[in-house]
Order: C-alpha cells, then structure tokens, then sequence
C-alpha cells in the first residue's frame, strides 16, 4: 500500500511537469514578471499531486472495482433466470437490469454535475428565460441517461459502435439546421461537459465489465464506447429541449395575440 | 472545505444507486467492500486536495493568464498560448491518466500489444499525448474560430465528417477508445481555464457576444481527440 502511493506520486510528478512548466514558461518568456503568489501556487501544485495521487489509487480500489463487480452481478446468469440457466440462451433483453442500472447512473450522475449547473444558467440567460435551468439539466441528463443505457444495448448485442455514432451525428446535423441559433453552441458544449472526472471511470468500468461477462464479446472491440454515448445524446436532447421550447412558446405567442384580437 | 463538499456531490449519486441496486435488486453486499469503502474516502480525498490545489495557484494564474492574452497579446502568442492551455490542462487530467492506463491493460490482454510493462506503459503515455496535443490544437482552432467569426456548425460537421472517414480505415479495437477519448478530456481542469479564455476574447472583441461566442471551445475539444486518437490507432 506505501509503496503503491509512493509509485503513484513519482508519476503524477511526471504528469504534472507540463502544466507547471507552461505556466513558469509563460510567466518568464512572454509576461516577463514575477509570479503572484509565489508560494501560494507552489503550495497548491504540491496539493494538486497529492489528490491526483490519492484519487488514482481509490479509483483501483473502488470506481473501478464497483463498475466491474456491477456489470459482473448483473449479467450472472443465476441472478436473470435463476440457477440453471445456460448464458448462451439468454436473449439481449435478459439484461434488462444492466439497462435500468446505466441509465439510474447517467441520470443521477448528470444531475449532480456542477459544470452542468453553470452550463443551465447561462443558458437560461441565452435563451431569455425560454430554456429553464431545471428543463436543460433534465433534458441534458435524460440525454447521457438514454445514451449510456443504449451503449450497454450496443455492448450486449456485440453491434458495431461506430453505426450508432453516425447515426448520432446525423441527427445531430439535421437538428442544427432546425433548432434556435443561439443554443446550438452551447449544446454541442454540453456534450463534453457531462462526464465528470467521477463518472468516466465509474462507467468505463461497467462497460468493459460487461464486455468481459457477456457471452462472445471481447473486451477489446466492445469494452470502450459508453463515454461516447454520454457526450454525444446530450447535444441531441439540448437542441431537442430548445426546439421544444421555442415551439411552445411561438404557440403561446399565436394564442395570446388571437386572443387580444378578440 | 468548499473542495470536499463538491467532490462528495460528485460521489453521492453513484453510492446510492450502487447501494440500492445492492440492497434491493442484487440482495448482496460486494465482495471486499471495507476495501472498497475506503477506495471512495481516497477518491473523495484525493479530489478534494487536487481542486483544493487547482483553486490556490493554478486556477488565478490560468485565468489571469487567458484574460491577459485575449485582451492585448498579439496573435501569435495568443496561439501559442491557446495550444498550451489545452495540451497542460489534458495531460494532467486524472480521468484521461485511468482511462488511458485501461486500455493499455485492455490492448495487452487482448493481444493487441505486447503484454509487457514498458510496451503498456509506452501505449498508455502515447495515448494520453494523443489526445492532449489533439485538445491542444482544439482550443487553438476555437481561438481562431472566434477571431475570425466563423460558422461553429459547418466546423463541426465537417468534424463529423472526417470521424466517419477515418473510422472507415482505423483498426476495429481502438474505434472504442477513440470515440470515448472526446468525453474523457474535458472535465475538471480544462472547462473551467477554457471557458474564461472563450468569455475573455469574446469581451475583448468588439462586436462580439460573450454569451454566443464564449462558448464552443469545448465542443471542438471533445471531437477533435476522436480524429487523433482513430490516426493514431492506424499509425501504431
């Protein structure tokens, strides 16, 4: 366990020397002033490698452990159809554990995301109040929630991944067209700022878990791919949402003037 | 203390749908759960200390940094300065450190690669910089989106296109990895450093809105990894 931290430490070390060196090389070359704050940052650099370090070995013991012994659990063909069933017979809706558990993650993880909680306000701000805060974190985390239940659909049926991403796109491109200027920005942004650093490999985890205990799957061709599920459905229901919503408001609009016409 | 509060909310809705998919549809209690109780006080800690230590230096001095650039700087340094924040930010990103150390591990069990120490290490460490000088790159063509006020949506799609592309020649085990390489990068150091760039140069431009124009630096971050990743997958 020491000798796991003390391991762990020396390359975050490495894995830091970039930011630092940026950020000391910008400072000297090309601002040409000393650093505020000195030791303040140096101290902050020093905490920086102490969490990554800390959140590296807890994610071995438990992110990654979790993710594995749920797909794991969830797919034992003991617990779908009782003791005696072969794995080979069971059909992809068998599995219909594994889909309630992706999207309960998808959803409770995005709801609590705080980079989505400020993605909302601005939004909100955009539209002029048409997009509520709630309404976009709903539709957001809805999005990653359908999109990382499919992708555990896609894993256990063993279809190609890149199928679903271009079908993916191709909606997304056709919508473009369709929804209010203003938004389409800002939900391609929410795409990638979903998955927090908790999540990806909590997630990770499960679909290579799955991989490996579903029935002729390989963890190398299907394992990966959930991620990507996540950061691309909620573009889709962004623009979704604001289509929604312009589309009630106009009719409130029409409605309300016909009325004043009366 | 603020730090700890935040990385709890993080954990908090995993634990409990993990708990009550134990307690209530599993009717188990994991093997190894002290070990795994105390992996999630270290995930929580480790969190804590390293937003703890991102807010003390790295955060003011990113910012101040990005403010400055987007307000006078020349062109060029702006540039170079957009890669950096991109590159920096990604290889650090704890996220993208696990992830690519997976699939090295996934790449040598399946055969892939050698299942040798160095040959991992030198596929997971080829992996990150990938992706960390894709974002770079990302954030470089963001900057210059907004200079010049181009169209974010023909950008995109044009992404799209080149993915679909490229995926057609890519080997079949790194299309997974690709594709999840753009959710992976963008988390905690990178949108927020990002996002003050994008609102400093939209301000500093006149004629420009902040709200409309701020945005879309990520966007390009979470699609140009999977075009560098898929290449890269062909070329190793």
């Amino acid at each position: 366990m020491i000798s796991q931290i003390i391991d762990t430490f020396i390359t975050t070390i490495f894995d830091v020397v970039p930011i630092a060196a940026i950020i000391f090389g910008f400072q000297f070359l090309v601002i040409r002033k000393p650093v505020p704050n000195l030791k303040k940052v140096l101290i902050g650099m020093v905490y920086v490698l102490i969490g990554i370090t800390f959140f590296l070995i807890g994610l071995e013991m438990a992110l990654f452990k979790l993710g594995d012994t749920m797909a794991k659990q969830l797919t034992d063909p003991a617990f779908i159809a009782g003791s005696d069933t072969v794995a080979g017979a069971l059909r992809w809706y068998d599995y219909y554990w594994v889909y309630l558990f992706a999207f309960a993650i998808g959803m409770s993880t995005t709801l609590a995301e705080p980079s989505l909680i400020a993605v909302a306000i601005k939004a909100k701000e955009v539209s002029g109040g048409a997009i509520t805060t709630w309404g976009l974190r709903i539709a957001v985390a809805l999005g990653v929630a359908i999109g990382i239940a499919l992708g555990t659909y896609r894993i256990v049926t063993g279809t190609p991944l890149h199928y679903y991403i271009i079908v993916g796109y191709i909606i997304v491109v056709i919508q473009t067209f369709f929804a209010p200027k203003t938004i389409v920005p800002l939900a391609y942004d929410s795409g990638g700022v979903t998955t927090s650093t908790v999540t990806v490999p909590l997630v990770a985890a499960l679909g290579l878990g799955l991989a490996a205990t579903v029935p002729g799957r390989s963890t190398l061709i299907d394992g990966f791919g959930l991620i990507a599920f996540a950061s691309l459905f909620p573009i889709i229901s962004v623009m979704a949402y604001a289509q929604l919503s312009e589309f009630k408001e106009a009719r409130a609009v029409k409605k309300a003037k016909k009325e004043a016409g009366n | 203390m603020k730090s700890m509060v935040g990385s709890l909310r993080d954990l908090s809705p995993i634990v409990l749908v993990i708990a009550f998919f134990q307690l209530f549809v599993l009717q188990q209690v994991p093997d190894g759960i002290f070990e795994i109780i105390i992996g999630l006080v270290f995930v929580v800690l480790g969190l804590t200390f390293f937003i703890f230590g991102l807010e003390q230096g790295l955060f003011p001095i990113g910012e101040s940094m990005a403010h400055a650039f987007a307000r006078k700087g020349s062109v060029f340094w702006l540039s170079v300065f957009a890669f950096a924040l991109g590159f920096g930010t990604t290889v650090a990103e704890p996220a993208l450190i696990a992830i690519a150390d997976k699939a090295a591990t996934v790449a040598a069990e399946g055969g892939a690669i050698e299942a040798t120490e160095a040959a991992m290490h030198s596929y997971a460490e080829g992996l990150r910089y990938t992706v960390a000088v894709s974002v770079g790159f990302s954030i470089l063509l963001g900057v210059i989106r907004i200079l010049m006020n181009w169209s974010i949506q023909y950008m995109i799609m044009a992404g799209y296109v080149i993915v679909v592309v490229v995926t057609s020649f890519a080997p079949a085990e790194i299309i997974g990895i690709a594709y999840d390489s753009g959710g992976v990068t963008t988390s905690t150091i990178t949108v927020p450093l990002v996002t003050a760039l994008g609102i400093g140069l939209a301000t500093a431009i006149k004629g420009r809105n902040p709200m409309l124009d701020g945005f879309g630096l990520i966007a390009f971050a979470s699609l140009l990894p999977i075009i560098f990743v898929l290449m890269y997958g062909i070329l190793v």
